[in-house]
């Protein structure tokens, strides 16, 4: 019998897939995130919206919290770690958290080095703005990949160009014969055996999701079209006027994100989203999706 | 021959493979009308409380309900879980096809999912690879139900009549031996009596 195998942990990225995963601060919020339909929760202390606005060090939530997201629901439950800081992740895997989130979301810990996943049992997503970045992520053993997008906004631009940018990187490579990968794998700084795959297969050895400054079902399908597999929503359901009317509307956007008609259906008087940034109210150096490399 | 796999949420997508790599076709299944095309239907894994949610929202547990009394139909973890007659748990609603209590997550949390080796006689396959995620253990609760694979004494792969249940994940490995068995012993045979029974009218 083999725990914590790369296969095992992928095995729950795809049970995932089609689903949305839900930022929630209590038990109740997490309660609330299990009846609209979230595949999963992402416990934390503050969400990203807040994290933003408070300023200060972000951090691992309080084990005490997550203990008792765990006992209130029957769903994966995951937990961010700061960037670099693998031991908060060995206390998130020791709490036994379905998925570990190395999350710019987080002040980094570590400005050289992410996180030694392969040497996890538990499973971890990453984020990432490019396919290069996806690479060495998935290089340093992330089961999951996730767009960073520009999380705390309720601005879907971020998430936009960063899918967007994965897939037209991995078009490319499935154009280039045997002989250009090397080269461009040390052009990306990838490591080369995944270049390889990606060229042959034209899609991530990983399932590929999307998060960052969705707000709306529209902003859910918006991504699930541009090619996501499932759906991360952080300040967006929990800072809207109605968080589980919402929340159900972004879980059946995630199914019929093809279904225009069904769509406007959903969307139908869900109340007023969250209020959302401007990108260019946000300057260089407060941006999240800067964070790890 | 039209198989059907509910695709509201989780790992529809490797079934669709499996089952196109074996020659079969498929449809993803969202609507109620879409399963009148179907001649069987797999029920996938993810999470139950989600598809239970969207059944219910969507207006397709009954629909379904109807179908798996007299199609084919193979779940497998999640599904599985929704062809029980119980799962204890008000979050989920099964269709109760399948004469089994279900304990969901019963090995425990994603640390303790594991794959191992199966010996599937029954199906003619003596080293089957079997992916367990956040696995559910089935018990039995009845003799109509055919135990075609365990895993340390637990009944992880089980049929009854039309239905086929795994807790495992058969569409997350490379073999196919498992829905060449649903396709053959189960949806072929279903044919054949249907249209027996069509030339007899």
């Amino acid at each position: 019998m083999e725990k914590g195998s790369f296969e095992v942990k992928v095995g729950l990225a795809e049970m995932l897939k089609g689903g949305v995963i839900m930022d929630v601060t209590t038990v109740d919020q997490a309660k609330i995130a299990e009846d609209a339909g979230a595949v999963a929760v992402m416990a934390l202390e503050r969400i990203p919206a807040d994290i933003r606005k408070d300023g200060g060090v972000a951090r691992m939530s309080d084990p005490k919290l997550i203990k008792g997201i765990q006992a209130a629901v029957s769903i994966p439950v995951m937990a961010k770690c700061r960037i670099g800081h693998f031991v908060e992740a060995q206390i998130l895997e020791s709490l036994e958290v379905d998925f570990i989130d190395e999350s710019e979301v987080l002040t980094p810990a570590d400005e050289a080095n992410h996180i030694w996943k392969q040497s996890f049992k538990t499973p971890f997503v990453c984020g990432a703005t490019c396919l290069a970045e996806a690479l060495r992520r998935i290089g340093e053993g992330a089961a999951m990949i996730r767009t960073k997008g520009e999380a705390g906004t309720g601005n879907i631009v971020e998430a936009v160009r960063h899918m967007r940018t994965i897939i037209n990187e991995m078009k490319h490579l499935t154009q280039l014969g045997p002989d250009q990968l090397m080269s461009e794998a040390k052009k990306m700084g990838a490591p080369f055996h995944l270049v390889e795959q990606i060229a042959k297969t034209g899609k991530l050895p990983v399932p590929n999701f999307s998060a960052g400054g969705i707000a709306t079902p529209a902003d859910a399908a918006l991504v699930m079209q541009l090619g996501a597999e499932a759906i991360f929503v952080g300040s967006g359901i929990f800072k809207s006027d109605d968080p589980a009317k919402r929340a159900k509307a972004i879980v059946q956007a995630a199914t019929y994100f093809q279904d225009p008609q069904k769509l406007a259906e959903i969307s139908f008087g869900l109340g007023a989203a969250m209020r959302g940034m401007d990108l260019n109210d946000i300057p260089e150096e407060e941006r999240l999706a800067g964070r790890g490399w | 021959m039209l198989i059907g796999v509910l695709a509201l949420q989780g790992g529809f997508q490797r079934h669709l493979v499996m089952l196109e790599r074996i020659g079969v076709r498929t449809i993803e299944v969202r609507y109620a009308h879409q399963l009148e095309k179907c001649d069987a239907l797999v029920l996938p894994g993810g999470e139950s409380t989600t598809m239970t949610h969207l059944l219910l929202t969507e207006n397709l547990w009954e629909p379904i309900h109807e179908f798996v009394q007299a199609h084919p139909v193979f779940g497998t973890c999640a599904g599985a879980i929704l062809l029980s007659q119980n799962a204890h748990d008000t979050r989920v609603k099964p269709f109760g096809v399948l004469d089994v209590e279900a304990d969901r997550n019963a090995y425990g949390r994603q640390v303790e999912s594991f794959i191992t080796i199966l010996n599937l006689a029954e199906i003619g396959c003596d080293a089957y690879e079997a992916v367990f995620i956040r696995a559910p253990q089935l018990k039995l609760a009845s003799n109509r139900v055919q135990v075609l694979g365990s895993e340390n004494g637990r009944a992880v792969l089980l049929r009854q009549n039309n239905v086929l249940a795994a807790t495992f994940h058969p569409e997350l490995t490379q073999d196919p031996a498992i829905h060449r068995y649903f396709v053959e012993s189960m949806v072929r045979k279903s044919l054949t009596i249907t249209n027996k029974a069509q030339a007899n009218v």
